[in-house]
């Protein structure tokens, strides 16, 4: 693809998610839909994340302990320390980078399953550290969150007091999405950076690299940091929106969805996680017509996708190409 | 202390038993089976259907429930991994295609059984009381039946023609190959065995717990951690990690009990810790 051809396709991204499907909804009156939105928004925001692990060669089904971590920072620094949650959103997310380089700097060292597996583990660590640290109140958790306060520049209020709106839906839908907006932009530049192509070298063979003179623990430490300072920023936006934080908001299941995401919508690609994540969440949604029915549906249709699929939906652009190639 | 010696080895057994599955499927295929725990509650709810509801003897119950999860396994192997593997570009696909049938099972298990936990009437009635210890005879009778069932599956891995084959084919998969091992059939047989095994143990354990639908999950995590405390794909790792989280579960339940329920996050801690300085476990390979 040409490089006009990416910009107007990124415009067009940003075109669709912050006017038309605002206009779209209102129009048809479909508020509750943004709700759904925003979900989709913020857990592919954690998905990117998982996904910056897979792409150094690491299978991270850790994301949800540090989305719970950045739930926690956001709604301790609110309520017992007084920030401004804005100020929280980049507190959650170091503090979750931080964690996840003390964390990492052992476990970096695993590969394959053990790294998987010890992830796995640090997701149910971080729901009984909630459950029996004080600052996080134990289990009844967080509530009553105050909404976003607002930002103004001296007279100029660039973002308006959330507790003011009559409807804070589209409030916090606009903030995920331009946050998601952000984070796959950013996402996107980095794996087309000289630090992506090490990262590829990772994934693809970490002694050859680091006898190539690349410091191989450094660079996996980034990334995992990284992955984790998005999985901290989700977390803090979702204990905003749900106005509060309990041990059992991020769970074990949730670690898995965030990795079923990027598999789904295709390792090789940027915008997988958001694209899995989208199919996942609604399709999901949309099944709950099923009642009990749901699970199993759902189910059904993730093992037909994989037989189909195994390489992720967007590994069908791929197969065009290839074919026009021909 | 004989006590919580007692319920550790007890405990160990059954944690043994469910981690031996999941290694030998890991050591096979290289595949993290995330419907392990899922399988274990499938073959509880065959157990109790067939003792509890049928009223057939438990022995019966236990072969139901073994035979169907190894048959269950099979399919699963034969049609879904197998696929997987097949087509994928990156090994890791079989994490997904794991987590969507554990998602099946958990969806077919709640449909079928229901959200209510299920008990059965004891198999043993009574208690032994020494003194120093107190244990039910139904959890001695449990408790050896898991270690004759450790036993002979290590004899079979031993001894019999297929166990050789698979030991050959967790060694080096394409030397294997290369020797006339049928590695489509024997991949299929161990992925039978681990859910059999999967199965029994389920079925051992719902004459003491019971089984209920949700707890799938959690069993799957403990047997991952039994995995990485020995080393994956490991038989004796599996052994040893199974008994000795059993023996912490039962030290940490008695001695950190005044501090609340913190023994799994205290295991969780020390597990991290040992794995930062033995990233393999106990016995695993050095690569992953």
């Amino acid at each position: 693809m040409s490089n006009s051809l990416k910009l107007a396709g990124a415009l067009a991204l940003i075109v669709v998610l912050l006017v038309v499907v605002p206009v779209a909804l209102s129009t048809t009156g479909r508020n509750d839909l943004y709700y759904t939105l925003t979900l989709i928004a913020l857990l592919s925001v954690a998905s990117a994340g998982v996904w910056i692990t897979f792409y150094i060669g690491r299978i991270n089904i850790g994301q949800a302990a540090y989305a719970l971590i950045g739930g926690y920072v956001s709604a301790i620094l609110v309520v017992d320390y007084g920030w401004s949650f804005w100020l929280t959103i980049p507190a959650a997310g170091v503090v979750s980078a931080a964690i996840a380089i003390l964390i990492g700097l052992p476990i970096l060292r695993l590969r394959g399953v053990y790294f998987a597996m010890v992830t796995l583990v640090s997701t149910e660590v971080a729901r009984l550290a909630a459950l029996a640290l004080p600052i996080t109140h134990g289990a009844r958790g967080m509530s009553n969150l105050p909404p976003p306060g607002p930002i103004a520049i001296g007279p100029l209020t660039l973002i308006p007091d959330f507790a003011s709106m009559a409807d804070t839906h589209l409030a916090f839908y606009l903030l995920s999405a331009i946050t998601m907006l952000a984070v796959f932009g950013l996402v996107y530049r980095l794996v087309h950076s000289r630090l992506g192509r090490l990262f590829v070298a990772l994934q693809q063979n970490e002694e050859l690299a680091a006898s190539m003179g690349v410091n191989i623990a450094r660079l996996r430490i980034i990334a995992y940091a990284f992955s984790s300072f998005l999985g901290g920023v989700a977390g803090a936006i979702f204990s905003a929106i749900s106005q509060s934080v309990y041990p059992n908001s991020f769970t074990t299941q949730d670690s898995i969805n965030f990795m079923l995401n990027c598999f789904l919508g295709g390792l090789g690609y940027v915008f997988g996680p958001m694209l899995g994540t989208l199919v996942l969440q609604l399709g999901w949604n949309l099944l709950s017509e099923a009642a009990i029915y749901q699970e199993l549906i759902y189910a059904i249709v993730l093992i037909a996708l994989m037989l189909v699929l195994p390489n992720g939906i967007l590994s069908l652009l791929g197969m065009r190409a290839r074919k026009a190639a021909r | 202390m004989e006590q919580v010696i007692v319920n550790g080895l007890y405990l160990g057994a059954q944690y043994a038993l469910i981690a031996l599955g999941l290694t030998l499927i890991f050591a096979l295929m290289n595949v993290l089976n995330f419907a392990h725990g899922q399988m274990y509650v499938l073959g509880g709810f065959i157990t109790y259907t067939v003792y509890g509801q049928l009223h057939l003897p438990f022995v019966v119950a236990l072969i139901a429930s073994s035979i169907t999860l190894a048959i269950l396994g099979a399919l699963i192997e034969k049609f879904l991994f197998r696929t997987v593997i097949r087509r994928s570009k990156r090994e890791e696909s079989t994490m997904l295609l794991a987590a969507a049938i554990a998602f099946l099972l958990d969806a077919v298990i709640l449909i079928v059984f229901g959200e209510k936990g299920h008990g059965v009437p004891k198999i043993l009635n009574g208690v032994l009381n020494t003194g120093a210890i107190i244990i039910p005879y139904d959890r001695i009778l449990v408790g050896c039946l898991a270690a004759v069932f450790i036993a002979a599956f290590m004899a079979f891995m031993q001894f019999s023609k297929p166990g050789r084959a698979m030991r050959a084919l967790a060694q080096d998969r394409q030397a294997a190959q290369l020797m006339g091992v049928n590695v489509d059939r024997y991949s299929m047989i161990g992925f039978a065995v681990g859910a059999l095994l999967a199965g029994l143990v389920g079925g051992l354990l719902v004459s003491i717990v019971g089984v209920s639908s949700g707890i799938g999950g959690s069993i799957s995590t403990k047997a991952f951690m039994m995995v990485m405390i020995g080393g994956a794909g490991v038989v004796g790792g599996a052994i040893a990690g199974g008994f000795i989280l059993g023996m912490l579960e039962a030290v940490g339940l008695t001695v950190l009990h005044a501090y609340g329920d913190i023994t799994y996050l205290v295991i969780f801690v020390g597990l991290m810790i040992f794995l930062a300085i033995r990233p393999n476990g106990l016995m695993g390979k050095p690569w992953g």
